[in-house]
């Protein structure tokens, strides 16, 4: 069986076949990407903004609705854009659409790449509502305890954010304002602190006085999840 | 032609005798990153098998259009589409799981066992053996993280596919799941590998051996029977 193919190719083939064959085989092969690409942009686009949505209505108790809102020109606009950059947050409403709080981003590098969270607040009593990692590649096992540890997300619901948080060594908490981290996850428990901190400093200044909340009005309602 | 026995050896070899992890120790680098959890290097095994049959069934479909000058560059460009697809494809369908494994599918198209095996036997046979042929390596390789994977779940997190084993008694040998980790426990698999192999083999010529003395008596006492 082997002998036979091999004959076929006993005569040198001239370089225009050569080329040729690499320039029909990238062709095919570009061809074929392309369409994966395009077959799957849609979903893909909508499962990040789904797993978005999710996200806000987890960090904030209650919800119903939410909006998009922008910051430019020193004031939150409503927006309603697919995109999404830094300068971005979310705000909830309840089911009579009064305003519940906001669900503010924030990014910082981790211990391998940079780590991608939202967390919830609440205005009225100054408190953390909740937080959940959107994109981060910790190391599995260990820095991805950040979000697979349920004792310490849990660890960010109801933590009041009156002066900035600390990470202290597992079991060692003394005070409202300090975290217990991961054991072995160190620099990824305080890599989440310091977003939330420097996240929070940056958009406390921003946010308008208490009572002047954006008034619903793209609502984009929480999908049914049984 | 061969019939459908040697088409199934094809296929047979890749799990044991010729595995591509524990006897020709190709694809080290996605063994060995991957391969902190059962679940991972499942998805990881399977994610290799879909672009080793694929890939497999191409080279050998179109051997006698590929010019042997510019092969390798067509294997890898073959191989290269077959990772992408798989790439976005689980982005669409399993977002969680391509969380993460993200970056080490993109790395399939170096596994040196795909191409290892486009070069050695599917460029060379048709393509019932090189699709056979590619199912048991995929197949070997699949096998081969989930031992890994197992074995250093269990020892660093206590759990195996995510349920835990052992209780809250258990204390996980972090290293296991960092790289250190991998080595050791690849290390010691093959250690066992070779020693299994090793007791097999003398076993077998045992067999023979006593096989061998059978049958000289046999002949002995044929002879006996018939000069006599």
């Amino acid at each position: 069986m082997n002998t036979t193919n091999t004959k076929v190719q006993n005569q040198e083939p001239s370089s225009r076949r050569l080329v040729m064959s690499m320039a029909i085989a990238g062709f095919i092969s570009g061809v074929i990407i392309i369409a994966i690409y395009v077959l799957t942009f849609d979903t893909i686009k909508e499962n990040k903004a789904r797993e978005l949505r999710e996200a806000v209505f987890k960090v904030l108790p209650d919800l119903s609705h939410m909006q998009k809102l922008h910051f430019q020109d020193n004031k939150l606009v409503i927006v309603k854009s697919d995109g999404m950059d830094d300068e971005m947050i979310f705000s909830g409403y309840d089911k009579d659409d009064n305003f519940v709080g906001y669900a503010i981003q924030g990014k910082a590098p981790g211990f391998q790449d940079t780590v991608h969270i939202l967390f919830g607040y609440l205005v009225s009593n100054s408190t953390i509502t909740g937080m959940q990692v959107l994109d981060s590649r910790e190391t599995p096992g260990l820095g991805d305890k950040i979000f697979k540890d349920m004792d310490f997300v849990n660890e960010f619901v109801n933590l009041p954010m009156t002066k900035n948080i600390k990470a202290v060594k597992k079991g060692t908490k003394t005070h409202d304002n300090e975290i217990d981290a991961i054991t072995g996850a160190t620099i990824s428990s305080k890599v989440v602190v310091k977003i939330i901190n420097q996240s929070f400093n940056k958009w406390s200044t921003r946010l308008p006085q208490q009572g002047n909340e954006p008034a619903l009005e793209l609502q984009e309602t929480k999908v049914n999840q049984q | 032609m061969a019939t459908d026995v040697s088409a199934y050896e094809e296929m047979i070899k890749g799990l044991w005798r010729d595995n591509p992890v524990f006897v020709q120790v190709l694809g080290m680098c996605p063994m060995l990153a991957v391969t902190n959890s059962a679940i991972n290097a499942v998805v990881m095994g399977l994610a290799t098998f879909f672009v080793l049959v694929g890939s497999s069934f191409l080279v050998s479909s179109f051997k006698t259009f590929i010019p042997k000058q510019v092969r390798i560059s067509l294997y890898i460009i073959i191989i290269a589409t077959f990772v992408t697809v798989v790439d976005y494809s689980l982005l669409a369908i399993l977002p969680a799981i391509h969380k993460e494994l993200g970056a080490f599918i993109p790395l399939i198209v170096a596994n040196c066992m795909i191409l290892g095996r486009q070069e050695a036997f599917a460029s060379k046979h048709n393509v019932k053996y090189a699709v056979m042929d590619a199912v048991g390596m995929s197949g070997g390789f699949l096998i081969a993280m989930l031992a890994l994977g197992s074995v250093r779940e269990i020892l660093g997190v206590g759990a195996l596919f995510g349920v835990d084993l052992f209780g809250s008694n258990f204390e996980p040998w972090v290293i296991m799941i960092l790289p250190p980790g991998g080595f050791l426990t690849l290390g010691l698999l093959l250690l066992f590998f070779n020693w299994f192999t090793e007791r097999r083999r003398q076993f077998l010529i045992k067999v023979a051996d006593a096989d061998r003395v059978l049958a000289v008596e046999k002949v002995d006492a044929q002879g006996v029977k018939d000069n006599g």
